[in-house]
């Protein structure tokens, strides 16, 4: 598998960057040689080899189902460059 | 059945899809502490991990693991041992994460299948394809402000089911009755409150058009739908507009729709640009979900019985029909509240149909009527079960119980006291209504005379003018037959 140009701008939209040409450029080199040193796996043969899901053997910790009752409206909207009345206040979404 | 609908050239079949996503009723949400309470002040039942800040680790809920495998048993799923929390990634504003955390591949609980009940006797199955856990986003205000949204995150990170169907549906009213059937499941396992209204239970529905026999067409997706009507209105205009489409010799794109409740129209909701590339992948940031037998077989002991097994048990016990039967069973308040009525006198096991019909006809309208619930009526089941004894026993007729409902109803008082106070006993003495009847022959020879030159209809002045007299107190039967008797010897 190969990074073109279309790929790098695909991506760069979907994470929202803003990538200027020569950005793409470094990225598209960046990207194909990580995917190069993954695909050097491929050389392993894994003929009846398990896969592996999780290299950790532990299991996923659970809590019980006990809320918090504290109210978190003023910590939360701390840091948020616009609110109103407990609202997060944000560009408008639809037309 | 003919579930197909006429088009210009020829009949069009509709093939339907549901995604029900259920609110998990819990306490917590799925991934944080927070509390899940719904109507409370903006962004007051926020953690930070809900709120996505760096670092934070989501810990999951065990109580909804397990409602979620309650709630795929009470839907005949398989229930996997093994399944994975996935990332789908989107960008919105009241989704701080920037993913969603979701079951893609391998999914909580896999196939099952639903049973709806139509009113012919008739019944089909709907094939479940997956239940699967997942986060709720935060809630969007769009329409306070012109230029700005307004994000309230308390919805986001709760707990949800959503239920995928297969294609099995082929009709808007089935739509309704599997929705209505998921949420009496949902409701007697207790997983869900399955208020549509506050959105703990709403749908996505998949529709597309065909001609009956043909490989299934495109279809579009429409979002978001929480109320029964709304899903109906929806794939009505939705399969309108296909077909439309398809007999002008166009074709359908696919697409997400958005329905306007208030025109009942859907709109394309994002052109195909920005069409959905979600990227899913395990997120590292969970293990595995990993559910033993032992598990997954004290979770089963625990269920308590659901509709079907009632309904079956109600057309065993007490004869009624399967249309009837699957009536009472719909919602849990209704079932228990037949069981205390039928329970309150051993005399009323045999009139078991009696007791649907009052609860279901006469009960249900007067409630409506009063914008009260079930749960809360005035007449108690103890009380409804003394008023049909009365009919039963023809003590009072089913015309006056209508009246004495009603009163019990508004004045609290049992159908006894409201008998008794009224003086409204039926009258079963049969001299007392002979003479009601020959009361109304002497008043009325004209009357007579046409009823006995052939004409039959008048039959029903006389037994009206009668129980006017007994003001509606003789027992219909009897002054019916001794009417009969009585204008006949004049013949």
């Amino acid at each position: 598998m190969k990074i073109d140009k279309n790929t790098i701008n695909k991506i760069a939209r979907l994470s929202r960057i803003k990538l200027d040409d020569k950005e793409s450029e470094d990225y598209i080199k960046d990207l194909n040689s990580i995917l190069d040193w993954v695909e050097q796996l491929n050389e392993v043969n894994t003929e009846n080899v398990e896969p592996l899901s999780n290299i950790s053997s532990s299991i996923l910790p659970k809590r019980e189902d006990v809320s918090n009752d504290t109210n978190s409206s003023e910590e939360i909207l701390e840091n948020a460059p616009d609110k109103l009345e407990g609202f997060f206040a944000v560009p408008k979404v639809v037309e | 059945m003919n579930n197909l609908i006429k088009g210009e050239k020829h009949d069009w079949e509709m093939v339907i899809g549901l995604e029900i996503h259920a609110q998990v009723k819990s306490n917590s949400k799925l991934f944080s502490s927070s509390s899940t309470k719904f109507g409370s002040s903006p962004n007051s039942q926020v953690s930070l991990v809900d709120a996505a800040m760096p670092g934070m680790l989501p810990v999951i809920n065990k109580y909804c693991v397990e409602q979620a495998v309650k709630t795929g048993v009470g839907l005949n799923a398989k229930i996997n041992n093994y399944s994975v929390f996935d990332r789908k990634n989107y960008f919105y504003a009241d989704l701080p994460q920037g993913y969603q955390i979701s079951q893609y591949k391998y999914p909580i609980v896999g196939e099952g299948k639903v049973t709806i009940d139509f009113k012919d006797g008739t019944s089909k199955d709907i094939r479940i394809v997956r239940l699967h856990l997942e986060q709720d986003a935060g809630k969007s205000l769009h329409d306070q402000n012109p230029s700005k949204t307004y994000v309230d995150l308390n919805r986001s990170g709760v707990a949800l089911m959503e239920i995928v169907s297969e294609p099995d549906i082929r009709t808007p009213d089935e739509a309704g009755m599997y929705i209505s059937k998921i949420r009496s499941i949902l409701m007697y396992l207790d997983t869900c409150d399955g208020n549509m209204q506050e959105g703990s239970l709403r749908a996505d529905v998949n529709i597309s058009v065909r001609k009956p026999g043909d490989e299934y067409g495109t279809r579009c997706e429409i979002k978001n739908l929480n109320s029964i009507k709304f899903i109906k209105q929806a794939i009505n205009y939705e399969a309108k507009r296909q077909i439309e489409i398809l007999e002008s010799g166009g074709s359908i794109e696919q697409n997400t729709m958005l329905f306007n409740t208030s025109t009942g129209k859907t709109r394309p909701m994002r052109n195909k640009e920005e069409a959905h590339d979600y990227r899913y992948f395990p997120d590292p940031d969970l293990l595995p979900l990993e559910i033993s037998r032992e598990e997954i077989g004290k979770i089963k002991s625990s269920i308590p019985e659901l509709p079907d097994e009632l309904k079956n048990k109600f057309i065993e016990t007490y004869k009624l029909s399967n249309y009837d039967a699957s009536v009472l069973t719909a919602e849990k308040q209704t079932s228990d509240y037949f069981n205390e009525t039928i329970n309150s006198d051993p005399e009323l096991k045999n009139h078991a149909k009696i007791v649907v019909n009052w609860i279901t006809s006469e009960l249900f309208s007067l409630l409506n009527k009063n914008n009260q619930d079930l749960n809360n009526s005035p007449v108690s089941p103890e009380n409804l079960g003394q008023l049909i004894k009365l009919i039963s026993t023809n003590e009072i007729s089913g015309k006056i119980a209508k009246d004495v409902l009603e009163d019990m109803f508004s004045s609290g008082k049992t159908a006894r006291q409201i008998v008794d106070e009224k003086g409204l006993q039926q009258v079963t003495d049969q001299g007392e209504i002979a003479k009601v009847i020959d009361e109304v022959i002497a008043e009325n020879p004209k009357m007579v005379e046409q009823f006995l030159a052939g004409k039959d209809k008048l039959l029903g002045f006389f037994v009206g003018q009668a129980m006017k007299l007994t003001k509606g107190k003789a027992n219909p039967k009897m002054l019916n037959d001794i009417l009969k008797q009585k204008l006949n010897k004049k013949n």
